[in-house]
């Protein structure tokens, strides 16, 4: 089937007065209709830049430089303001990170409900509030007739995000971009608000990209993850692929930090050192000064995605043309 | 609603207690109000009879009791300038500013609002550029400049509008009114421009300053995200809750409207509530001092509570019952 | 580094200079501010005349246009007044007695604010909530109805022959107390917030005096925001000194400074000799736009995120 998002190469900037900033760096990847994509990796490494990018919102003075976002085979990166504002929402749905800022708290929640629905559906007033209470029994908001003309301050965290899940949901769009959505819950609500998205997700038919630091929330929900470090993407495949047998040496860190579930281990293992800042990224590999197994080629030439077993991993590890010298660490299985 | 009143207006009693304290102490204690009374000759006999007529021989509190419920009933005695009932000339030029203050109000928010909405969404357009150099040109014209450039230019070398007076009034009962003749409204028009400005400009910035604010906000990205149109997200949700903020400030720009009226009506002769204080201040003329201040005291409890009162409707969260935030 | 993150370790980093540098209005205003300055301190030196020697005042120069006009005279750039004084002169003499009330009364509200603020944050409590409500009271209403009340009673106060001598300073005092509460509570947030850090509380564990603790740890933290807080305070002040002796209740007459000359030749106006009031307001204008532009700069400069 042919992938309803498709990234091609790209690339985002921030001219700063102390020279361009490179924020995305040939990014690639495509996401398959009803599929979801998890992208994980520390804060700065990309990923909410990624999806402000797709969904056209990049913060001025970001722009894209180069590259090509094609939603359904048709390229979007290029549109205007008015026609990109019609595919928002409509076609791409968004969530972001807390909800308790995302929601106007001047407006009922139906009434934002029935000016998305009216935006881009065109309904009436009573069958758009027909539809606005419709959604909101949909992600599991009780009493949602009465709740319908609620301020959204009269609700808790949890339940106004599963109001921003309406509000992204309900001009039914074919991709959602979930930016960190259970970041600012409290943990015992983050497994309800993802189990309503996977489930509406597979319901409806759409596509999602997840954007979080949460390894377990990647684990449960998504399909294929895609991990990211200083605005490249440093590995993506199968997410029990990446999950269980990480190729990249950032990706075996970056697992080997998640607290296994059963057993006991005295010490998390963590990767030593920061990720550079975008104005500091050493040349060859971003990811060298802290790779346990640099060698030469590393903090030469910047690698690629090549294919690694199962998934696909920027590491010239996996460059069959690469002359291996004595590795500087052992090598992970 | 009615709670919410009732506790605005209980935070507003120790701000008038505290401006009657004052007013009082000057009116008690600053200069000697029965020498200025007696002028040069008197008997000791007829002393003593004007110190115990105004209750001057009373301990502290009886008479400051006795002040603030004169004062509760407009009663402050004479002016020592006029010799007459102080609330009586009050009364008499009241009409003069409050006319004045609201077309100079009405000027700087119909005016200022939009002007700071503009530089606010466009901020990098020519225009924009342009309304921020002129707000801050403005800000930094001292306002009876102002009033002078414009005499200059209006009335001096073109002659088309008056440069002092309030033209013809019109008398409603008490009230006078400029509103109902051509010469009375020409009158107005550059006393209230001249007042306004200072806080037309200041309202744009602070509209801007909020727009710009809003505009970063999570709200409003999600507002975009959402494929609003920029109609709805600019004036549905971003004004509105820019304008939670400027109620506030703008509330307080009013009353800065009426202190400033003093310099508005000093520049341009206009016979109001300002003249007369400004005349009072340089005769040192305490009664009309006192209860000017207590007066603007006042008007400004009440615009204080009016902006509260706004708030409440605009912003839903003060509405907050708090059972119903708990039951989600 | 610790020094580096203060206010005073920002001020002094290259950002502000190279946006200094980077801002055409910034570099005129200051240019401007610092022509003005200079006018008015050195004026005694620069003046083509002296305004206040009666021996060199010819009524026969009264009412002269300026220069360029038709009936000008070289000698007086900007003209002559009703006494036959030089307008140039007047201004810049004027400029050196509006300067003086208006860097004066800002002193003045900064050392008040600031002391205020200090103790407020540090001693919090009681006299915390009492100060600050003082404060709020205060900042309900605009600050020139307060300089003309103070004005107003000092007036009241006093016998007219002790006013004119004290003059200056209740003009200076009448503005300066208008505006301590807006430095008071800059300060005490500010204050609040450095209180409760280690470094203070360290010096309170080792036994340091509260006095000392406040002046020389929480102080120098406070003291950015105080900058731009006078600098802005500063064309208010002058501006506020102007409106006084417009109104006719500011500096006596004998040294008269920029709102007093306005007042004077306003006056003349309408007879068409516009020069004696339009000169010294744009001298005015001049000085408080460029003054007021400085500090617009000066808090950009020290919070990007206003930018």
């Amino acid at each position: 089937m042919a992938p309803i998002l498709e990234v091609r190469n790209l690339r985002v900037e921030f001219p700063t007065r102390r020279g361009t900033l490179v924020a995305l760096d040939d990014v690639s990847f495509d996401i398959a209709p009803g599929e979801v994509l998890g992208v994980v990796g520390e804060s700065g490494a990309g990923k909410s830049m990624t999806g402000a990018a797709i969904i056209g919102l990049l913060e001025p003075p970001g722009r894209i430089a180069s590259g090509q976002v094609l939603l359904a085979g048709k390229r979007i990166d290029n549109l205007g303001y008015e026609q990109m504002r019609r595919i928002r929402g409509r076609e791409i749905g968004a969530i972001f990170q807390d909800p308790l800022t995302t929601l106007n708290p001047l407006y009922t929640v139906g009434r934002q409900l029935v000016e998305t629905i009216q935006t881009h559906l065109g309904l009436n007033d009573a069958e758009a509030r027909r539809r606005a209470i419709g959604w909101l029994e949909m992600v599991g908001i009780p009493a949602a007739s009465q709740r319908v003309d609620s301020y959204p301050h009269e609700f808790s965290g949890g339940m106004r995000q599963r109001v921003v899940i309406a509000l992204a949901l309900c001009a039914e769009p074919k991709l959602i971009v979930a930016d960190e959505p259970t970041t600012a819950l409290d943990v015992s609500i983050q497994a309800q608000v993802i189990a309503l998205l996977k489930g509406l997700a597979r319901d409806k038919g759409t596509a999602m990209m997840l954007v979080t630091h949460d390894m377990g929330v990647i684990a449960e929900t998504a399909d294929r993850v895609a991990v990211m470090y200083a605005g490249r993407i440093a590995e993506i495949g199968p997410v029990r692929e990446v999950v269980k047998h990480p190729k990249h040496p950032y990706s075996v860190g970056l697992m080997a930090s998640i607290p296994p579930l059963d057993r006991r281990v005295e010490h998390l293992a963590q990767i030593d050192g920061a990720m550079p800042r975008l104005s500091a990224i050493p040349p060859g590999c971003a990811f060298n000064p802290r790779c346990p197994e640099v060698f030469g080629r590393c903090r030469v030439e910047r690698p690629d995605l090549l294919d690694a077993g199962a998934t696909r991993a920027a590491c010239w590890l996996y460059d069959p043309a690469s002359e291996k010298r004595a590795p500087e660490a052992m090598r992970h299985g | 609603m009615f709670a919410f009143i009732i506790s605005r207006i209980l935070q507003a009693i120790p701000v008038m207690a505290a401006v009657a304290l004052i007013s009082f102490a000057m009116f008690a204690y600053v200069g000697d109000p029965v020498s200025i009374m007696l002028g040069q000759d008197f008997t000791e006999a007829q002393r003593q009879a004007l110190v115990a007529s105004l209750g001057l021989d009373q301990p502290f509190f009886v008479q400051f009791a006795k002040f603030v419920a004169n004062a509760a009933q407009g009663e402050f005695g004479l002016s020592y300038r006029l010799s007459r009932p102080v609330a009586e000339l009050i009364a008499e030029r009241a009409p003069a500013t409050l006319e004045l203050a609201f077309c100079a109000a009405v000027i700087a928010m119909c005016v200022g609002v939009p002007m700071g909405v503009y530089t606010g969404l466009y901020r990098n357009s020519w225009l924009s550029r342009f309304f921020l150099t002129f707000s801050l040109v403005g800000v930094s014209l001292p306002t009876f400049l102002i009033g002078i450039l414009l005499i200059l230019v209006f009335s001096v070398w073109l002659g088309w509008l008056p440069s002092f007076g309030r033209g013809d009034v019109v008398q409603l009962g008490w009230w006078s009114t400029g509103f109902l003749t051509v010469s009375g409204l020409k009158a107005l028009i550059l006393p209230s421009i001249t007042l306004g400005l200072f806080q037309l400009t200041l309202i744009m910035r602070l509209v801007r300053a909020e727009m710009l604010e809003v505009l970063r906000t999570d709200y409003i990205k999600f507002a975009r995200a959402r494929g609003l149109p920029n109609r709805a997200v600019h004036f549905g949700h971003a004004l509105k809750n820019t304008l939670v903020p400027v109620i506030t400030i703008a509330g307080l720009q009013l009353g800065g409207i009426i202190a400033f009226a003093i310099v508005t009506e000093t520049v341009f002769q206009w016979p109001g509530m300002g003249l007369l204080f400004i005349q009072s201040v340089g005769a040192a003329d305490i009664p009309v001092m006192a209860a000017y201040l207590m007066l603007i005291a006042l008007v400004f409890v009440v615009i204080n509570l009016v902006v509260d009162l706004l708030y409440y409707l605009v912003d839903p969260r003060l509405r907050v019952d708090r059972a119903a935030a708990k039951g989600a | 580094m610790a020094a580096q993150s203060g206010p005073l370790g920002r001020m002094l980093d290259s950002d502000l200079w190279w946006s200094f540098k980077r801002s055409p209005v910034t570099v005129v205003s200051a240019v401007v501010a610092l022509i003005c300055i200079l006018g008015a301190v050195l004026a005694p030196l620069l003046a083509p005349h002296d305004p206040f020697d009666l021996a060199t005042l010819n009524l026969g120069d009264a009412f002269k246009p300026p220069a360029w006009s038709q009936d000008g005279d070289m000698a007086f750039p900007l003209g002559t007044d009703d006494q036959g004084r030089d307008v140039l002169s007047a201004i810049m003499y004027g400029a050196r007695i509006s300067l003086l009330v208006g860097v004066c009364a800002v002193v003045f509200s900064t050392i008040v604010g600031v002391a205020v603020g200090l103790v407020a944050g540090y001693v919090g409590g009681a006299v915390d909530g009492l100060l600050m409500r003082i404060a709020d009271i205060q900042l309900t209403f605009p600050s020139i109805l307060i300089a003309l009340l103070v004005d107003g009673v000092v007036r009241a106060a006093v016998p007219r022959e002790v006013h004119d001598r004290i003059a200056l300073f209740v003009v200076i005092f009448a503005i300066g107390i208008s505006a301590w509460p807006q430095f008071a509570r800059t300060v005490r947030g500010s204050t609040l917030v450095e209180r409760n850090k280690e470094y203070v509380l360290a010096a309170r564990v080792i036994g340091i005096s509260q006095i000392r603790i406040m002046l020389t740890h929480v102080l120098p933290n406070v003291l950015g925001p105080v900058l731009v807080i006078a600098t802005l305070n500063l064309g208010f002040a002058i501006l506020a000194e102007a409106t006084l002796s417009f109104l006719g209740v500011g500096v006596p007459p004998t040294e008269p400074s920029l709102g007093t000359l306005i007042r004077i030749g306003n006056d003349f106006l309408f007879s068409g000799e516009w020069w004696i009031t339009i000169f010294p307001g744009v001298a005015l204008i001049a000085m408080v736009l460029s003054v007021n532009l400085l500090g617009d700069w000066l808090r950009d400069a020290l919070n990007p995120r206003l930018r």
